[in-house]
């Protein structure tokens, strides 16, 4: 059988997909030496299926308690499990916090993308316009520094320049301003968690372009350059339409991700004084379920409801991408 | 990150001489663009490459326009990323009453190491750093473990139910069970409270194993592995003997990355080490740099007195606690450039 498939296989299209029709047909048998044949892989395999499991697949099935009526130690499955239905979603859309945790997460979101999307695109199509390749380089390394810094570094740094005593204020009082703690006023936490944002990981995020852009054909350049096309006019019609692809599998995965905050950056940035813009979703399940005196139900209830919506989004962008250019993730 | 910035004024004005690179040079010769002058030099004509046709001369004067608005957009941006590196540099070694007066702004003022000093003196943090290297190292060789291996698998057309894994692993990227049931499990697996629950959850990222499946893919040569097959070799010893030699480019960027990763991170350790003598670096710093501001109470003068003292505590701790990382990037950029991650999810 074998043998035979070995054969079969290089001749042309239609003969290798009759091989494989017939080995369909075959199936059982020889799905089993295949198996038998290839069970090392399967091995490779096994200890990251575990992990993905054990850390991914189990909290996705603890996502029962969302549905019930659950307390910190008891089982999800057991006589005594009371089921609540929905009543936990219903209790989150009716809390007072709920409007304020939408607009927060959702403003945060989307003021992050508009100007944490583009940006990246722009730095790369810049830094593929500069002339010397040695000085984008090390604008490039310069620019992806940050990436690596840690977020509680990140946010101590935020203090260093914007506390009541950091630069921006000492400079400010040396000029005879009023000190000014832009960590205890609402009106600071967006821009300056989304500024910080954006200082960190533009640079990051412009490696993808870059890498794109750098598999642009010389040829089609020259070809402009023939035509009389500016550097611009070349960023317009050569370079850019080479990234599109990328650029929409991009924008897919940055839509599924405009209610996505996470609670790590957030949580360390609050103060009492800003709470009121700076409470999250996703800061809000941690504190609902896992401080003071933790309602895991509820708290999972309001994860869920996140997650169920970032899907929601993904789906509808990748539809969207798919129907008016061929871009998708799948 | 100073010494960073020189090397690339060094650069940027060799690149300069040789070959008219206008506009990002003088932009980039440092932190005195102002002074230096936006007048970007219009020199040489010199070094041009012909660029083919004629009756360019108008789109020339064009281009030439934008590379030098190019570069000067890029060199400020430079700035911004490196300036605020750099005040935390010049700040860690100046006095911390000059640096409240607004005073350190360009350079140090009146050297100081105090704060350099009380660091060395804080056994926490020490404590802390050995933890986060202990953690760190653990969790990069748990993960080569699992990821490379793992990445071959599913890089092979032959792995059984090859599909039906891949759905499998994508699915946890899109969809996760969120906060309160991860805790809940890992404190099942009776992992909290324990080195496990910062190390374990991280040994494994779905990106970095389809970064890896990608690399396999594009960069082990089929021909080889069929020669070893028909020369009797068997898929582990394949792997072992062939493969993984020539997997050193992603070997390095994957530990790399669970590294910095590893490094990084607080947010599991705050919610399950209760243990202080667990707590990595980040954790300590934590209690360093994010004291919040509205928890410092006391009269003025105090909370003078308590920054004064504290901030220089944290620049010194940004410093030491970023440095190792901030070493290690220039490798991975070596490798990272492959628009490896997302082509990997298409199939």
């Amino acid at each position: 059988m074998r043998a035979k498939t070995k054969l079969a296989a290089p001749v042309d299209g239609v003969g290798a997909r009759s091989v494989k029709r017939q080995k369909n047909r075959l199936g059982g048998k020889e799905r089993r030496k295949r198996l038998r044949e290839n069970y090392p892989f399967l091995v490779m395999l096994l200890p990251a299926a575990i992990v993905v499991f054990l850390f991914s697949y189990l909290p996705i099935y603890g996502i029962l308690i969302a549905f019930q009526d659950f307390m910190p130690g008891d089982k999800i499955f057991s006589d005594s499990t009371i089921w609540v239905g929905v009543k936990n979603f219903t209790r989150f859309f009716t809390d007072v916090q709920f409007w304020p945790l939408m607009k927060n997460t959702f403003l945060l979101c989307i003021m992050g993308f508009i100007i944490g999307f583009p940006l990246p695109i722009l730095v790369a199509l810049m830094l593929n316009a500069l002339k010397g390749r040695k000085g984008a380089k090390w604008l490039q390394t310069i620019f992806t520094a940050p990436h690596f810094i840690s977020l509680v570094v990140l946010v101590g740094m935020l203090q260093i320049f914007f506390g009541r005593y950091g630069l921006v204020n000492n400079v400010a009082a040396n000029l005879g301003f009023e000190r000014y703690s832009y960590f205890l006023e609402s009106s600071a936490f967006r821009p300056l968690y989304i500024l910080s944002s954006n200082w960190q990981d533009f640079g990051w995020s412009a490696v993808i372009y870059i890498a794109a852009l750098s598999n642009v054909d010389p040829q089609q350049h020259e070809a402009a350059i023939m035509d009389g096309a500016s550097r611009f006019q070349r960023i317009r019609y050569v370079d850019f339409p080479a990234i599109l692809p990328m650029v929409s599998v991009m924008l897919i995965m940055s839509i599924g991700g405009l209610m996505g905050v996470g609670y790590e950056k957030a949580l360390l940035m609050q103060t009492d004084g800003n709470l009121a813009v700076s409470e999250l979703i996703a800061t809000y399940v941690y504190k609902r379920g896992l401080t003071g005196v933790p309602d895991q139900a509820y708290a999972t209830a309001i994860g869920l409801f996140n997650s169920v919506i970032n899907v929601i989004l993904l789906i509808i962008a990748n539809k969207t991408s798919k129907k008016f250019s061929q871009n998708s993730l799948w | 990150m100073v010494s960073g910035s020189q090397t690339i004024q060094k650069n940027a004005l060799a690149a300069a001489a040789k070959n008219t690179e206008k506009g990002s040079a003088p932009v980039l010769a440092g932190n005195k663009v102002e002074k230096a002058g936006v007048p970007v030099p219009t020199k040489g004509k010199a070094g041009r490459k012909p660029q083919g046709g004629k009756g360019l001369k108008k789109s020339r004067v064009g281009d030439r326009v934008f590379y030098m608005i190019n570069g000067i957009i890029l060199g400020l941006l430079a700035l911004i990323v490196l300036y605020p590196l750099y005040f935390i540099i010049i700040a860690s070694i100046s006095d911390p009453d000059a640096v409240l007066a607004g005073k350190v702004v360009l350079a140090p003022a009146q050297l100081t190491f105090t704060g350099f000093e009380k660091i060395m003196e804080r056994t926490d943090v020490w404590r802390g750093y050995l933890n986060t290297i202990i953690y760190t190292v653990i969790t990069v060789l748990l993960s080569l473990i699992v990821t490379i291996p793992a990445g071959w698998a599913l890089s092979r057309k032959t792995l059984p139910g090859k599909k039906l894994w891949m759905v499998y692993f994508i699915i946890p990227m899109f969809f996760g069970g969120g906060l309160i049931p991860f805790y809940n499990v890992m404190s099942s697996l009776h992992l909290v409270n324990t080195i496990w629950a910062i190390i374990l959850p991280s040994i494994l990222s779905v990106w970095n194993l389809f970064m890896t499946k990608t690399f396999f893919e594009s960069s082990i040569p089929d021909g080889l592995i069929e020669a070893a097959k028909i020369d009797g070799a068997g898929h582990f010893y394949t792997f072992g003997m062939i493969v993984l030699p020539l997997a050193k480019a992603i070997m390095a960027v994957m530990a790399l990355y669970y590294a910095v990763g590893q490094w990084n991170g607080y947010f599991n350790a705050m919610i399950f080490l209760q243990d202080e003598n667990k707590y990595p670096l980040q954790l300590v710093l934590k209690e360093i740099l994010v004291a919040s501001e509205s928890t410092v109470g006391g009269s003025g003068e105090t909370i003078l007195e308590q920054y004064r003292l504290a901030n220089q505590l944290k620049y010194a701790s940004v410093i030491v606690s970023s440095l190792p990382v901030l070493m290690l990037f220039p490798f991975v950029q070596k490798y990272f450039a492959q628009g490896v991650m997302i082509g990997s999810l298409k199939e």
